[in-house]
């Protein structure tokens, strides 16, 4: 077996007298699309957090290929590999959406003690943030302030600078959420053509999209994972289909 | 676009350098002479409050102990002057000196050395916690400075003459306003590529959101210190030409009040705009100036103006004049470019900050 | 070693002052995030309509109500007229704007009282000294204080932890959105915090008449010094500012008492007197540095 790009063992988060994260274990392989679901409040938010260290767990650990991340900071984290989008979105609003893309850029290209070129005139910046909303529905929106974006357009514009920090794994928290059809399918699209550049957890309640894209799925409920396995699988097993997905078959 | 939009004003700028160089001319050909002093004045607090504008404005880092960055420059200067005058060596070695080559850059030198440890310690919080710890360290070199009775306690020290420049008459008021000019102009190119920069970049990011920031692999604390040791120097550096410009530094220069007066300063002219702070300074003096030629309260007036200005005006003044020129009759007289150029300037950050908040609620 | 515990008496009179300011200070940011430098006004507010009255009337104790109702008043009138509008905005703007109220009251108060400082007689019963130990006597107002101030603190923890505005103070302290959410008067709350906030800074003005003197800028003096007592408790912490307050006003005392002293020995008197008197001024910065470089958020705040 080759060794998974994440691998979080026995993971613990205690809020007062709650267990938000349950001793949590996963792995996510190289390459594949490991969905996360649960219900509202089962810690998946907290969870995320924890993997990008800007939450302290309480016990347990992470790594990414290998290397442990415990006693690194978020920044580090980055560094290695690991990118995140918010499910509440956390853009730069006084920016424009190319210089949202260019500053993610920057950062990764080393420290920022620069202090006299015009960063707006640095095509090193410029291009390659181009070259990343090229394709993109933010095209044409490259230089309007995130400020006056539509809420698909942010999630879009969190996910394009999620990828140019240049992940190995991204963590994406509800990328669908507050999406209309249209957008969500042209999410899906676009997650689904990232498959095999990059690995991906994907924490979502739309099960369409789950289903469409995950080749694993964990479910997470009051912060344990109750089940773990194929999307057969999961579809099938009973604890799931009575804990989380109700029986019935609104579902699918 | 967030960038800096005033340099790329030449003719604006040109126009008030032009009469910046003129005005001693002008002042004394009607008779005004005081003016010269006032705008040696204005220029100084105008470092000191963009000094203070880099950490506040675009870092969005409120700091309420800068006077102290200031007081130290004005010390660098006084103490350097005395051990000069009295032709013994500080902690016997370091002689004294009356270059003012080697004295501001003493200043900038000593004044970013104690902001960085200033910073260090308060950087490790944030928010009001943020405000009260510098708010207490000036305070506490408030006190220091008081208590050195060999450099004059709470009187303060004199410095017999301005320093001196090679080449130039440093006892005309005239030479001194000139220096200063320069020395701004300077400043003030040199703010302008920071705040453009790949640091300013970050930096203004940071304001924005540093949990955006950390998720794309910037960490914050060392850029944050960078803007507080170099908004510290700024202020080192008008302290030490304040401290030339009156001979005399005392503890006054690095009271609590003195903080609050840049903070006003920098309001007034509008947070996070490159001249704003300039222009702050400018509008407070002169207000301070007439207002304490008519009544001996002027600071009850101050106070209710700065209430007014805080809780009525969004951006303070600069944005105040832009927002009446950007009226529906005035709309057809500006190009569209300039009317988008506004549009940046009128949104203060408090208005930007309820977009976002409004934004994450969505 | 009476002089010791005198001094050590002299401490913790000083940190009850400073608790009853801190306590205001950090319940307000606390529940309402604003900061409030005016706060130290309020407390000067107190000392002078007390001494006022005490010295019109000839009468201490007709002070006290005076003090108490121009503190409160005062108060009052703030968050409706200014702090109201600070809610939500960010703290420069809080910042300002009180800065704006402290140039106000300082102006106004010169106007109304002049720059001479004013004295309050204290009443015969309290003017006097008590042995507590053998060779040890202390000055009955002083402990008159530390007693008020101890009551004080007391009353706080009972309001606090036993009634319903204290369960809605400690919730806003930690959770402003759920005290919103439980469909509580906000606004009242948040008067009446400021109010009581506000009624501690001017016992406190009125108590220190007797000590210090009555002047213009006393507000801002404690009001620093109060900060540092905050940022080491903890900002929003009660108990935290309680401790910080008695640490702080003893490590002051102490080191006013004895720093001199040891610097005597090597250096020349008046020097040693300015230099120690320098130190000892710094003592509590310094303090608060270093319980920065161990507890960035304060002592008495868990680390999340």
């Amino acid at each position: 077996m080759t060794q998974p790009i994440l691998n979080v063992r026995g993971l613990v988060k205690r809020f007062g007298g709650l267990l938000a994260t349950d001793h949590v274990d996963l792995t996510v392989q190289p390459g594949e699309i490991h969905a996360l679901i649960g219900p509202n409040g089962a810690g998946k938010t907290t969870l995320i957090s924890q993997l990008m260290g800007e939450l302290k767990p309480n016990e347990g650990t992470v790594e990414l290929a290998g290397q442990s991340l415990d006693a690194l900071p978020t920044a580090q984290r980055v560094g290695l590999g690991l990118a995140r989008t918010f499910q509440i979105t956390c853009l730069l609003p006084d920016y424009t959406v190319i210089d949202n893309v260019a500053l993610a850029v920057q950062v990764r290209q080393g420290h920022s003690f620069r202090f006299w070129k015009n960063v707006r005139a640095d095509h090193s910046l410029r291009d390659e943030a181009s070259t990343l909303l090229t394709g993109t529905g933010l095209e044409p929106r490259a230089n309007e302030l995130v400020a006056n974006l539509s809420h698909g357009e942010q999630k879009q514009l969190e996910l394009t600078i999620a990828l140019a920090t240049q992940p190995r794994l991204l963590l994406l928290d509800e990328p669908m959420a507050g999406l209309g059809h249209v957008e969500s399918q042209q999410m899906i699209e676009t997650l689904r053509g990232l498959k095999n550049q990059v690995s991906m957890l994907l924490v979502e309640h739309d099960m369409d999209a789950v289903f469409a894209l995950a080749d694993r799925i964990s479910v997470l409920v009051y912060g344990r994972v109750i089940a773990s396995g194929s999307v057969d699988e999961i579809r099938q097993n009973p604890e799931v289909r009575t804990a989380y997905l109700g029986e019935g078959d609104e579902l699918c | 676009m967030n960038s800096e939009t005033s340099f790329k004003r030449p003719a604006l700028l040109a126009a008030v350098l032009i009469v910046l160089i003129a005005l001693p001319t002008i002042a004394d050909a009607t008779g005004y002479s005081a003016l010269t002093s006032l705008a040696t004045r204005i220029l100084i607090y105008g470092i000191a409050a963009a000094s203070l504008n880099l950490v506040l404005g675009y870092g969005g880092l409120v700091s309420f102990g800068h006077a102290a960055f200031f007081g130290i420059g004005g010390y660098v200067v006084g103490i350097l002057y005395q051990h000069y005058s009295l032709e013994e060596p500080l902690f016997g070695f370091i002689p004294g000196t009356n270059q003012m080559l080697i004295t501001l850059p003493a200043a900038i030198l000593i004044s970013g050395l104690a902001a960085a440890a200033i910073g260090a310690l308060s950087l490790r919080t944030g928010g009001v916690q943020f405000i009260m710890i510098t708010l207490a360290f000036a305070q506490m070199l408030f006190f220091l400075f008081v208590s050195l009775k060999t450099y004059g306690g709470d009187d303060g020290l004199i410095i017999r003459r301005t320093n001196e420049l090679p080449g130039l008459n440093m006892r005309d008021k005239h030479t001194v306003y000139y220096v200063c000019l320069v020395i701004t102009a300077a400043f003030f190119a040199l703010l302008w590529r920071i705040v453009n920069s790949r640091f300013g970049n970050v930096l203004v990011g940071l304001r924005q959101s540093e949990k955006r920031m950390a998720a794309i692999g910037l960490p914050a604390y060392r850029y944050r210190l960078m803007a507080f040791i170099i908004s510290g120097m700024g202020c080192g550096l008008a302290g030490a030409l304040m401290a030339n410009f009156l001979r005399f530094a005392s503890p006054d220069m690095m009271h609590w009040t003195k903080s609050g007066e840049l903070m006003v300063m920098v309001i007034l002219g509008g947070v996070g705009t490159l001249f704003g702070p300039l222009i702050g300074a400018a509008v407070f003096i002169v207000l301070e100036t007439t207002l304490a030629s008519w009544t001996e309260n002027w600071q009850l007036a101050l106070g209710f103006i700065l209430l007014f200005v805080v809780l009525y005006t969004h951006g303070g003044v600069q944005a105040l004049v832009l927002r009446l020129a950007h009226r529906p009759e005035n709309r057809n007289r500006f190009s569209e470019s300039t009317m988008r150029r506004f549009k940046v300037l009128e949104r203060p950050l408090r208005v930007r900050k309820d977009a976002r908040r409004s934004n994450g609620k969505r | 070693m009476t002089l010791f515990l005198e001094q050590l008496l002299n401490g913790v009179q000083f940190g009850v002052m400073l608790f009853l300011m801190a306590a205001g200070l950090t319940l307000i940011f606390g529940i309402m995030g604003v900061i409030n430098l005016a706060h130290g006004s309020i407390y000067m507010i107190g000392a002078y309509a007390g001494t006022f009255v005490a010295t019109e009337t000839g009468s201490f104790w007709l002070g006290i109500p005076a003090a108490l109702a121009a503190a409160a008043l005062a108060g009052v009138v703030i968050e409706f007229l200014v702090v109201r509008r600070l809610y939500g905005r960010d703290h420069l703007d809080q910042v300002l704007a009180t800065f704006g109220l402290i140039l106000i009251f300082n102006q106004a108060v010169t106007m109304l009282f002049g720059r001479q400082p004013l004295f309050v007689q204290m009443p015969s019963i309290l003017d006097g000294s008590v042995e507590l130990l053998p060779g040890l006597s202390y000055p009955i107002y002083r402990l008159t204080i530390i007693l008020v101030g101890l009551l004080v603190a007391f009353g706080l923890y009972l309001l606090i932890n036993r009634t319903r505005i204290g369960m809605l103070v400690r919730a806003g302290s930690t959770n402003r959105e759920m005290v919103r959410a439980l469909g509580v008067d906000v606004r009242l709350l948040y008067t009446l915090v400021f109010g009581l906030g506000a009624l501690l800074a001017g016992l406190a003005g009125f108590m220190a008449g007797p000590i210090l003197a009555v002047q213009i800028g006393m507000g801002e003096q404690i009001l620093i010094t109060t900060f540092v007592v905050v940022v080491i408790g903890g900002v929003g912490s009660i108990r935290g500012a309680f401790f910080a307050s008695l640490i702080l006003g003893i490590v002051d005392t102490g080191l006013r008492a004895y720093l001199p002293g040891l610097l005597r020995q090597v250096m020349v008197g008046p020097e040693a007197d300015a230099l120690g008197a320098g130190i000892s001024s710094m003592g509590i910065y310094l303090l608060m540095a270093i319980v920065l470089l161990i507890r960035p958020k304060g002592l008495f705040i868990r680390n999340s």
